[in-house]
């Protein structure tokens, strides 16, 4: 066993920090999405404050009634901003948020920042970079990724990404403000925001994260295509590495799209062209922004719930001790939203000025990706049918997943449907939408993955009150903080304005917005319950067996922790991923590699 | 949830609106039948001692059920969906010689608003420009010109369920008949700048005679 001989030589450098080995890969790419995850949702309870109570002084950190209204310092915040004021050096709290007060340029930014985070740094980097890097080379048996040099180069571009993003904050003119779709000619001049290097470095940083993806995508895609462990056919993958092997492929072809956009974008702003502005002169046009954006942005969100899909559909397979209900046609439908994908984008240009007759194809298009969308959901429930259902937090989640993404799948429908659309295009129902399902669909999967898998990762549980603390709370919060914004959407009401308040017709959502922020808090704080959690377990949690599931795939076959190369000897596969309670075995659960007719091994 | 909608006061409105309540129970409908299915599911089926999960792989004839289904089911949405829009958005399909006929233009962070005065021609001596302010009359078709000097900006008045893109170096065609008289506001609904929260103008939809007695005073004969 070379391999694991070499293990225990390596440095700290090269095993915790410049490392090649998968799964510390991945490990370091969930660590930076939790910590991402922070970030973005703090910039969210920001905005939220505002939306709640406009124009008024954050808390804790915002300047006193008194001191506001006749200059006396009465409290803490008081005295710092009395220092601020006094000092000469325009200081970043004075430019943003004068006295605790977000100013419209901020919130804009706050918005921006908020969507550009959770999107390229928090849900990619875990989704596909921490599971698809920790799970890829288990699940199908081999050592590691086909690359692991571009591997780490994946990790660490990602990182230079975030750094280049962070930097933004503080550069005069502050960060890009022109929300996450940064739609042009708002985006492409720096006359129309007042912002200068903060969007060029936006657009800098998500072409280095693109750089990141493209060389992960290709890594994922080589190694799937060719590193399968013997007996494990394409059929034979369980379904995450199926979703993750589609988004690879997705990424790749995706990614460059928005690259290019964005390189057209920064000659806009810094060398004088005009391909997304309409000047009489110039001859460009800012619709090209668009398709360019969107023929990169629905795949991207197609992107962002695939392998959500995939890790629901193992744990709903594994907690219900049953095969996954038509496995194969879970693989089309995926194959099916990862063609149809590419033809959809112009739903979200219905009301851009693009042609009327464009208009109603898009509208056709969107309509038929709702069917694969459909045929999964019903699938999930067949599996659950006649099962043994195990309610462990893990499958909470799974079941969470599912009943969030039906509520957003069906709130698709309704901005599919071009007439409707008309009236709630750009309305807060779209931000319900797009929290349903990426918030309820891919992070509900994101934690129930992480709790499931934390044993094979850390080798230990972990704690499973807290989790299911965690859980419930976020599970209500989320809803409390989600469904009501439909209903500010039927109303009328916009998305990325700062103050409600300012319309007449917007007057009787007041108490609603004030709900909503303070659902958000109680689900921003849940979160903190499960980082304690997680690095707590790390360290404190209870030391886990093998397969503590009892799950089928290769990844249980590996030893805990798992050593450097994964495998003593490369498992051979002898059967699909799903052969759970299977009749006339004795156990309920048959493993991948375990050979025709041996006795089950228990499970440690 | 949808008596939340603003009043409807023109007269595509009351089509966008059927549609919106058809999607509405259909939706409700899948939802309560999908969720019903999964707690009873998930109550029925919860792990008991002594008892095994059954071994189903799937069922074909199922797959292709509701794979039909949905398909179906869009689809008749989608061709109820076609007229609406095209009637709302087609310039093609638009009623012919509007009563009135108006320039907008999105601008940071103002509306302007160009009449061509009696000649019917922009850019001539009796155009007029108001900020902020439209005035039209009630059960009249009205077309409009929609445009921006800088970035893009949407146009949305609720009480019509009219929303559309302003974009610069672009004329969009659209219209609407106002059913009742009122002011309605027209705030702008895309990113357009930090002014964007609070750029709003107004609609003024007056009673015929009103608005003549308005035109009157603005171009007197
Ligand atoms: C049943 C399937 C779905 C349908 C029919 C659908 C339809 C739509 C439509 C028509 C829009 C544009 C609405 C507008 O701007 O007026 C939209 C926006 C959006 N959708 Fe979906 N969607 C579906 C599933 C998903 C999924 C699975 C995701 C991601 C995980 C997603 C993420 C988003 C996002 C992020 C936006 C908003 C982008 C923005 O404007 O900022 N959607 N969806
Ligand atoms: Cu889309
Ligand atoms: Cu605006």
């Amino acid at each position: 066993m070379h391999d694991n001989e070499h293990h225990h030589e390596e440095s700290f450098i090269s095993k915790y920090i410049f490392s090649l080995d998968h799964k510390m890969i991945g490990k370091q790419f969930l660590i930076y999405g939790l910590l991402m995850f922070f970030i973005g949702g703090g910039l969210a309870l920001l905005f939220r404050w505002q939306l709640a109570y406009p124009d008024q002084p954050l808390p804790v950190i915002g300047a006193s009634q008194q001191y506001l209204d006749e200059g006396e310092v009465v409290t803490g915040a008081d005295r710092m901003w009395e220092r601020i004021y006094e000092s000469d050096k325009e200081e970043w709290l004075e430019t943003n948020m004068p006295s605790g007060v977000i100013t419209p340029e901020f919130y804009n930014m706050l918005f921006t920042m908020h969507a550009t985070i959770m999107v390229f740094f928090v849900v990619v980097p875990i989704l596909v970079g921490a599971f698809g890097n920790f799970l890829i080379p288990l699940m199908i048996g081999t050592r590691d990724m086909a690359f692991p040099i571009l591997n780490m180069l994946s990790f660490w571009l990602a990182v230079l990404a975030a750094i280049v993003m962070a930097i933004g904050f503080f550069v005069p003119g502050g960060h890009a403000a022109a929300g996450w779709t940064g739609y042009a000619p708002l985006s492409a001049d720096p006359q129309w925001t007042g912002v200068e290097w903060g969007q060029n470095l936006w657009a800098i940083s998500l072409l280095i994260q693109g750089f990141s993806s493209l060389v992960g995508s290709i890594n994922y895609i080589t190694t799937i295509i060719n590193m399968r462990a013997p007996g494990m056919t394409l059929f034979r993958m369980p379904l995450v590495i199926w979703s993750l092997f589609i988004v690879a492929i997705l990424l790749l072809l995706a990614f460059p799209v928005l690259s290019s956009a964005l390189a057209l974008l920064i000659f806009d702003r810094l060398a004088g062209t005009t391909f997304f502005s309409a000047t009489a002169e110039g001859g460009g046009d800012p619709l090209l922004w668009q398709h360019l954006f969107w023929f990169f942005g629905h795949p991207e969100v197609y992107i962002l719930i695939l392998p959500g899909m995939g890790i629901a559909s193992e744990l709903i397979a594994v907690f219900s001790r049953k095969p996954i209900f038509g496995y194969r046609s879970m693989v089309y439908a995926m194959i099916a939203i990862a063609f149809l994908g590419w033809i959809v984008w112009g739903h979200h240009m219905f009301q851009s000025g693009m042609r009327p007759g464009l208009g109603s194809i898009f509208m056709t298009t969107t309509m038929l990706i709702a069917v694969p969308s459909a045929i999964k959901t019903f699938n999930w429930l067949g599996t659950m049918f006649r099962g043994s259902i195990r309610f462990t937090t893990p499958m909470l989640h799974g079941i969470a997943f599912v009943s969030m993404f039906v509520i957003g799948g069906l709130s698709g429908i309704y901005m599919a449907n071009t007439p409707v659309d008309i009236f709630i295009h750009d309305t807060y129902y779209i931000v319900a939408h797009i929290h349903y399902v990426v918030f309820g669909g891919s992070l509900f999967a994101i934690f129930g993955g992480i709790i499931f898998w934390f044993p094979k990762m850390y080798g230990r549980y972990m704690n499973d009150a807290l989790s299911k603390i965690h859980f419930w709370l976020t599970f209500i919060a989320f809803n409390c903080t989600f469904f009501p914004m439909h209903i500010l959407g039927v109303g009328g009401h916009m998305r990325r304005i700062s103050n409600p308040q300012q319309y007449e017709f917007l007057q009787g959502f007041e108490g609603m917005n004030i709900f909503i922020t303070m659902s958000a808090f109680t689900l921003g704080f849940a979160q903190l319950i499960l980082v304690f959690n997680f690095f707590w377990s790390m360290y404190k949690g209870k030391v886990a067996e093998q397969n503590p599931w009892q799950v089928n795939t290769l990844e249980w076959e590996a030893p805990t922790p798992v050593p450097h190369g994964n495998f003593g000897q490369i498992p051979t596969v002898y059967r699909g991923p799903y052969e759970y309670s299977v009749p006339g075995e004795e156990s309920d659960w048959i493993p991948q590699a375990q050979p025709e007719h041996a006795p089950a091994t228990s499970g440690d | 949830m949808l008596q939340w909608l603003p009043e409807n006061v023109s007269t595509y409105g009351q089509g966008v609106d059927n549609l919106f309540y058809a999607i509405y129970y259909l939706t409700l409908i899948v939802f309560i039948l999908v969720m019903g299915t999964l707690i009873v599911f998930l109550i029925k089926y919860r792990h008991q001692e002594g008892k095994r999960a059954d071994y189903i792989e799937g069922s074909t004839t199922l797959e292709i059920v509701w794979t039909a289904a949905t398909t179906v089911i869009v689809f008749v949405l989608a061709m109820f969906s076609y007229p609406q829009w095209n009637n709302i958005k087609s310039p093609t399909q638009f009623p012919e010689n509007p009563d009135v006929v108006v320039q907008v233009s999105g601008k940071q962070f103002n509306w302007d608003m160009t009449y061509p005065g009696p000649d019917n021609e922009f850019g001539t001596d009796d155009d007029l420009e108001l900020e902020n302010e439209l005035h039209v009359p009630v059960n009249a078709v009205v077309h409009i010109r929609l445009t921006s000097v800088d970035v893009i900006h949407s146009f949305f008045v609720p009480q019509l369920r009219l929303k559309q893109d302003a974009l610069p170096n672009r004329f969009i065609e659209v219209w609407f008949e106002a059913t009742k008289a009122g002011r309605y506001e027209i705030p702008c609904a895309e990113l357009c700048g930090f002014g964007h929260s609070g750029m709003l103008g107004y609609l003024n939809v007056h009673a015929q005679a009103d608005y003549d007695a308005w035109v009157q005073e603005r171009w007197p004969q």
